[in-house]
């Protein structure tokens, strides 16, 4: 393609009169160069009382040209100043006549106040946790509503679809759940072993080993790993489900959406995550006594025997109990974030980012908390 | 119409392509022109590929035979920058707008000429809210994000964008689908008046009759893979393909004509 001749805008002032010359292309490939020579005009035309501006050397002329045009042509008629503009050609008429209708309205300047707009900013966050604390709360009335309504209607409940989220949450996760728990059983064996064989206590290597996977680290690694996995990809499901309406449409057909979308997911994950944290604790227990054997020189017997005679039932239990109600946070931080989707692609990723944040947050938290607790009763 | 820009009165040529979609012939040796300066409408039954024709002119899918040109360039033979130079020239509308949800309405009028031209700001955002207000918005949408609009201003902004380089061709894949009838109607009228003030060449898919009565230059009707009529309406009316006759001369475009042609005396 040729682009034709380069913009040119020929000024020669006679007494107290402005004649401009246009010609060349007045196409948006040439507006920045054009731009600069309007600027240039509109200075020249301020010293004048009439502006002369011929057009009939304008070879091409778009949107960019026109505007241009009108551009000039506003900014040096006012003050009286009187402004001819000859020679336009005939089939360009449309476009001028629309330029010369728009951006006649100046949208109102944003006041710029430093102080003001930090504490409106303040203002917004703190509502935003505010709201956030109610919606979880929210959701945890809705969802305990909807269990009471299972329980007395227990036909209604969907368990073709917890099965179904249960095999993605659970069946699917055990080989990495397996696999990171293993590997950090291993290395909690390996860096125990290293620093009490400098006390020769080699063997407290399997308490700790113990205490540590069964009370704290299993369920934890695998609350933080179920959190990533699945509660961003519930957000991220349920989001685009409200993206597209889906949820309004559950609404309309007199179906609650927390019935049929998210206690089936929230069943799932809290069946789940027991399940898993049991997989996980035994997997490293397992890559702990490897470890063990292999780099400490401790027969597996002596390290079995050793777990059993420290490590009683409730260091389990107490690790086990706490999986259903990280499961619970999961889940219904995961729903809350997808169901505030808004109609934007950005919206659903801050949400499910959010989600994996949250709930990660909130696992830890409540980690800390079962921790007071049961120091409290003495377990 | 519009200046020196070839002797090419073709501005697109599509000759003998063939397109398959999972193994399935949907575009079988199809030709077309579009003639500058002109409103294409194309139409065919649901599922007969006219979304196709449109990508494959694009270079969004790609062809198992055959050539389109467009400007006289063969797109397939055309280098990196002979391309960039002629998706310069077209713009797109989509059928759902396409607008990127994470930028505001008048970024995305921008998005193109700041990737392809450079402009102050100033000229940017004056450009911006002159297209938007030639497309029938305010200046007040410019900070809304998409997900804020209604179907009718989607689709609205989404042409501003579509003309934010002041393209010779414009691609409008059923501009009017998803509008109410008075919705529709002025969108038709904002197209005819843009192509006329613009010098536009339009192609545009579409089912509504009342925009292939009111602004359509010529016609052309795909079926079986092929381009089986072209013309003005009255070639439609005269043609006997069942699909054409069921069509034109059906319940619902007996009715539509009549109107048009109440309007006409």
């Amino acid at each position: 393609m040729t682009v034709s001749g380069e913009p040119l805008l020929k000024s020669v002032v006679v007494d107290d009169r402005l004649e401009l010359a246009a010609a060349g292309a007045w196409i948006a490939e040439h507006a920045s160069d054009l731009e600069g020579l309007i600027d240039g005009a509109v200075q020249q035309g301020q010293a004048v009382r009439t502006v002369d501006i011929n057009m009939a050397g304008v070879e091409r002329l778009d949107t960019f040209g026109a505007w241009l045009l009108e551009r000039l042509i506003r900014s040096i008629g006012g003050e009286g100043r009187g402004i001819n503009v000859v020679g336009l050609p005939a089939h360009y008429r449309g476009l001028i006549e629309e330029a010369h209708h728009v951006n006649r309205t100046q949208p109102a300047p944003l006041s710029e106040n430093l102080l003001g707009s930090a504490v409106a900013a303040i203002n917004r966050t703190a509502n935003l946790l505010a709201r956030d604390i109610l919606l979880n709360i929210g959701m945890l009335g809705a969802v305990v509503a909807a269990v009471l309504r299972t329980i007395h209607r227990p036909r209604a409940f969907r368990l073709t679809s917890m099965v179904h989220h249960l095999e993605r949450v659970c069946w699917r996760a055990v080989p990495i759940i397996l696999l990171i728990t293993f590997l950090i059983g291993a290395i909690i064996a390996q860096q125990g072993i290293f620093h009490f064989r400098k006390f020769g206590a080699e063997v407290y290597v399997v308490d700790m080993l113990g205490i540590l996977v069964l009370r704290e680290i299993g369920v934890l690694i695998v609350a933080i790993m179920i959190a990533g996995r699945s509660g961003s990809s519930y957000t991220a499901e349920l989001g685009s489900m409200k993206m597209r309406e889906e949820v309004d449409a559950l609404h309309t057909m007199g179906l609650d959406p927390v019935d049929v979308l998210i206690l089936p997911r929230l069943a799932a994950l809290v069946l789940a995550l027991p399940m898993l944290t049991f997989l996980g604790s035994m997997a490293a227990l397992y890559g702990g006594g490897v470890v063990c054997w292999l780099y400490g020189g401790m027969n597996p017997d002596v390290f079995l025997s050793r777990l059993r005679e420290v490590i009683s039932l409730d260091h389990f239990e107490v690790g086990m109990s706490k999986a259903p109600f990280m499961a619970m946070v999961i889940g219904i931080i995961a729903s809350v974030e997808g169901l505030q989707v808004k109609g934007s692609a950005e919206s659903l990723g801050l949400q499910t980012t959010s989600s994996v944040v949250k709930s990660i947050f909130l696992v830890i938290v409540l980690d800390g908390m079962f921790a007071m607790f049961f120091a409290a009763i003495g377990k | 119409m519009l200046g020196p820009l070839g002797n090419v009165d073709n501005v697109i040529r599509v000759r003998d392509v063939v397109v398959m979609l999972n193994g399935q012939k949907v575009l079988d040796a199809l030709s077309l022109d579009v003639v500058r300066g002109e409103v294409l409408g194309f139409v065919g039954a649901s599922g007969t590929g006219k979304t196709v024709l449109m990508r494959t002119i694009l270079g969004l899918l790609p062809k198992q035979a055959g050539t389109v040109e467009v400007f006289g360039v063969d797109l397939d033979k055309a280098s990196e920058q002979e391309r960039r130079a002629i998706e310069r020239r077209w713009g797109v509308l989509f059928q759902h707008g396409a607008l990127f949800s994470s930028l505001t309405t008048i970024q995305n009028v921008q998005f193109p000429m700041r990737e392809y031209l450079h402009l102050s700001q100033r000229l940017m955002d004056e450009i911006a809210v002159a297209k938007l207000e030639m497309v029938g918005l305010s200046a007040d949408v410019c900070d809304k994000y998409p997900a804020e609009l209604s179907g009718g201003m989607i689709k609205r902004v989404a042409l501003a964008r579509a003309l934010a380089l002041d393209p010779e061709i414009v691609f409008l894949d059923e501009p009017t689908s998803g509008l109410d009838p008075i919705g529709a109607g002025e969108f038709d009228e904002l197209i005819r008046t843009l192509q006329q003030t613009l010098g536009l060449t339009v192609y545009m898919v579409t089912h509504d009759l009342d925009s292939l009565h009111t602004i359509c230059d010529r016609i052309a009707v795909l079926a079986d893979g092929k381009v089986i009529v072209a013309g003005p309406i009255s070639a439609m009316l005269a043609s006997e393909h069942p699909w054409v006759k069921a069509y034109f001369r059906g319940k619902r475009a007996r009715v539509v004509l009549s109107e048009a042609e109440q309007h006409v005396s």
